[in-house]
């Protein structure tokens, strides 16, 4: 189960994985977003994506919750394969649905309901048909814990979402990802649209989360990946150009082209 | 100069429009106070006989009103969900083939003259619901209030879509990303998002079954009557109306006093329609 | 679930057969919902298909028959095998006449001077607000209007004039409405093209402005008479007459000076009202030439839609922002 491909890649994950991507090719229509792509995915770890505007990391990022399936024209190849059932989930014979279920995103900006904390919290266990009130009350209580948002709120949770604070509202879209247990929890630039402040909390948090879940994180800011992540790989024009321990990837990079990125160079 | 003279132009131009609501405005109340020196208006208010040309006139206004409510309730019965059910279908499942066929269709729908509809739905309808209803009269409440309310549903439909469409995508993704499906999405995030301008388009579909003439003079009948039963003949204010004026009105009779006090009493309906739905409007843009 | 150590004293969570089948029910559960509501969805669009399918071939499997040329130049008559449409469609052509004259420049002022020339104060707040206003009103409301200031205030009598002058007010909001968004549509840039070459506001509005947005408004003008030709309503209450048996005078006369405004204050009748009375008459026969007419208004009615979807379509083509 560790790394089964062939590549400088096939060793520098030495633990247990919790997905592999092997020969992931993506088309917009005609147009190849991401080529040949293979990547393991530690589990418990956190997995950073780096890499300059439009080179792939969100399109990649999306075939995980095949959130590609919502729009016309759009074509996977390859696998991706999920553990410990070894499952290939972007197959078309594998229900999009089904796959959302396990594995919940955090987007780039905050997109709360219009509803209340509560009620954006219990949304994804209402879709699962879970509407016991104590069941919900206790996970999202639970949710908003692990979100590190329970303090501030307590309290006010039947209140809008909206009047949060924009920091507050990433973190309520963080619980509400939570609340359901995913497997893999996936980040989109979650912090860009933040403030420091609120964006170091938010580190904080996923720091913390990785100890219950296997997270991979999109982020164009370096320092963020270099402070937050495991693992990191640089990708360019879809491609995966390099993939090492976080440490190392920024120490002793291997790849001129990534340390040309890595000191800002250019992107 | 000449640009200064070109501005005023223009200027009156635009402000026809408040001119025209003042002259309805004063219009209406100034020939509905002929009336009142007359007609008392607890009596106007709480009669419930409207016969103001016979000998002994009564001035209930009550089953005029009751007429348009019937028939009203009846067309918006029908326009409300299916008008809504269009629109989440069109904006959230349909095919784009379908969607280039069904819009026409709607806007053909919309287009088609008023007095059409009332054929259709005398000479149409209403016999084959006698079909299922024997007891159905040739005019009754029934008939225009369904072929109103398909009418209606283009104005309900386009304005809901319009409204569900403004929702931005990233909050739609954020449902999907849960796991949920269309209709989840649908009608949990995406209709409470919308909620402002759904709650507009229902009231646009609503004041405009008030205010339909022709479909009900041809097919609800020319007889005032105090019922809520919709197989019965009725008498709407627009009917009303119409019916006066296909006769002789000279200024300042009776007649003509009467259809004043009809328009001024659906002019407060619809006015009455329009603050609930500005009332309405401001209170969602505060919560969201 | 049963959380292990595995030999390296990672923690492993192994994925629980169980809950993967209820996840899998559950979906399955929630996606007979969604199919569900993708058949009530179609089902609901079809319903205005259906209606307006059945109508058409109601309309003509009644009316066709009667359609002929005599039909169209008879006047009504007691005897509906005699009885034409000649003074209605007469009637509507000169109202409409009327009513673009009419509605088109007010509309069009309206909607240039709130596009190019009004501030965000509150004078033209109040003039939005009045025209979307009435945009809602109901027609009749328009119609017992033109009968208290048009025909007794201001004694233009129950006259095609009067007709025409109601249904222009009527359709004045939808002028106004797609003047705005053809004037919107014009990029900034053109504007101010014109104004650094010394233009006044004026001679941009009359060389660029009104050119380009004609086709939007165009569309409006005739949007809105396709409208109007259908509206019965108020010009009952304006007092047209539903058997007239003569024309009115002719526009164009033989001696000097050629043309006449006679006809403007003549008594006339209109094809939707023509099609009222017919299927008001309890003779079948009588149904019959409502049917036809309900033809023909319909014919004129998608026509001008048409022709305005085309005109769209067409102008679009030639000017691209």
């Amino acid at each position: 189960m560790v790394g089964g491909f062939g590549g400088s890649m096939a060793t520098v994950v030495q633990e247990k994985l919790k997905a592999e991507v092997r020969n992931l090719s993506f088309y917009y229509n005609q147009v190849q977003a991401l080529k040949d792509v293979n990547l393991p995915i530690a589990e418990n770890r956190i997995t950073a994506l780096i890499g300059p505007s439009g080179c792939g990391k969100t399109t990649y990022l999306r075939c995980f919750n095949r959130m590609h399936d919502l729009y016309p024209g759009n074509r996977y190849e390859g696998e991706i394969i999920l553990y410990p059932d070894e499952l290939n989930i972007i197959s078309p014979k594998i229900d999009p649905i089904e796959v959302r279920m396990r594995i919940s995103m955090v987007f780039q900006k905050p997109n709360p309901f219009p509803k209340t904390l509560y009620e954006n919290v219990a949304y994804g266990l209402r879709v699962r048909g879970e509407n016991k009130m104590s069941l919900l009350d206790e996970k999202v209580e639970k949710a908003l814990r692990q979100a590190a948002l329970w303090d501030e709120v307590n309290g006010r949770i039947h209140d809008l979402a909206f009047n949060l604070s924009g920091g507050q509202q990433q973190r309520l879209c963080i619980a509400r990802a939570l609340a359901t247990d995913p497997e893999i929890l996936l980040f989109d630039e979650p912090t860009s649209a933040l403030d420091p402040t609120a964006t170091l909390k938010i580190e904080e948090l996923i720091m913390k989360l990785k100890r219950d879940l296997t997270i991979i994180i999109v982020t164009h800011n370096m320092q963020q990946a270099a402070r937050v992540s495991d693992y990191t790989a640089f990708m360019y024009l879809g491609e995966i150009i390099e993939f090492d321990k976080t440490e190392k990837m920024f120490t002793r990079p291997s790849k001129k082209l990534t340390e040309d990125y890595i000191t800002g160079r250019f992107g | 100069m000449k640009e200064r003279a070109i501005e005023g132009i223009l200027l009156l131009g635009a402000l026809s429009s408040i001119f025209i609501t003042l002259s309805i405005v004063f219009i209406l109340f100034y020939e509905a106070a002929g009336f009142f020196k007359d007609v008392s208006i607890w009596e106007f208010v709480t009669g419930r006989q409207w016969t103001p040309l016979f000998a002994q006139p009564k001035f209930g206004i009550l089953p005029l009103v009751c007429g348009t409510l019937l028939v009203t309730g009846i067309a918006v019965l029908v326009a409300l969900p299916v008008g809504l059910i269009v629109a989440v279908y069109l904006s959230e499942y349909a095919p784009h083939k379908i969607r280039e066929v069904a819009k026409p269709i709607l806007e053909l729908l919309a287009a088609v003259p008023t007095v059409v509809y009332g054929y259709f739905a005398l000479l149409f309808l209403t016999p084959i619901l006698r079909n299922f209803i024997p007891e159905l009269s040739g005019f009754n409440a029934l008939s225009p209030g369904i072929i109103m309310g398909v009418m209606i549903v283009p104005y309900v439909s386009s304005v809901s879509e319009d409204a569900m469409k403004a929702v931005p995508m990233h909050i739609r993704e954020g449902s999907y990303a849960t796991g949920a499906t269309k209709f989840q999405t649908a009608f949990r995030v995406i209709i409470p998002s919308a909620f402002s301008g759904i709650a507009a388009a229902f009231i646009i579909g609503i004041s405009r079954a008030i205010g339909e003439t022709m479909v009900v003079a041809i097919a609800a009948g020319m007889m005032p009557n105090l019922t809520l039963n919709p197989i019965e003949p009725i008498q709407t204010l627009t009917a009303y109306i119409v019916g006066v004026s296909l006769g002789d009105v000279p200024h300042g009779t009776i007649e003509y006093k009467t259809i004043f006090a009809a328009g001024i009493t659906l002019f407060f309906m619809t006015l009455f329609l329009n603050i609930l739905g500005f009332w309405f409007r401001r209170r969602i843009r505060e919560v969201y | 679930m049963v959380q292990k150590k595995d030999p390296r004293g990672l923690l492993t969570m192994p994925h629980d057969e169980k809950i993967t089948q209820e996840i899998r029910r559950r979906i399955a559960h929630n996606k007979f919902r969604d199919h569900l509501f993708w058949i009530i969805g179609l089902f609901s669009t079809l319903i205005g298909f259906v209606v307006l399918f059945t109508l058409i071939i109601d309309l003509f499997t009644d009316g066709f028959p009667r359609l002929s040329w005599s039909f169209l130049t008879s006047y009504p008559s007691r005897f509906p095998e005699k009885a034409g449409v000649l003074s209605a469609w007469v009637g509507t052509t000169l109202v409409m006449m009327v009513t673009a004259a009419a509605a088109v420049p007010l509309g069009i002022a309206a909607g240039v001077y709130l596009e190019e020339y009004s501030k965000k104060n509150w004078l033209t707040h109040l003039i939005e607000i009045n025209m979307n206003n009435l945009a809602g009103v109901p027609s009749i409301i328009y119609g017992l209007l033109a009968l208290g200031l048009f025909v007794y205030f201001l004694k233009l009598g129950e006259s095609i004039l009067t007709g025409g002058l109601t249904l222009g007010l009527l359709i004045l909001p939808m002028v106004v409405i797609s003047t705005r968004e053809s004037i919107k549509a014009i990029p900034n840039s053109i504007r101010e093209a014109s104004y650094a070459l010394g233009a006044t506001k004026w001679q941009t509005i009359k060389g660029h402005i009104l050119p380009y947005s004609i086709s939007g408004i165009l569309t409006g003008m005739i949007i809105g008479l396709s409208r109007a030709i259908g509206e019965t309503a108020p010009i009952i209450t304006v007092g047209a007459l539903t058997f007239i048996a003569f024309l009115p005078s002719s526009p164009v006369t033989s001696s000097f000076p050629f043309f006449s405004f006679k006809w403007l204050f003549d008594p006339f009748t209109v094809m939707p009202i023509q099609m009222f009375n017919w299927v008001s008459r309890p003779q079948k026969e009588f149904h019959l030439n409502a049917a036809a007419a309900g033809i023909i208004l319909l014919l004129m009615t998608l026509v001008m839609n048409g022709f305005a979807i085309y005109l769209r379509y067409k102008f679009r083509k030639r000017i691209k922002w």
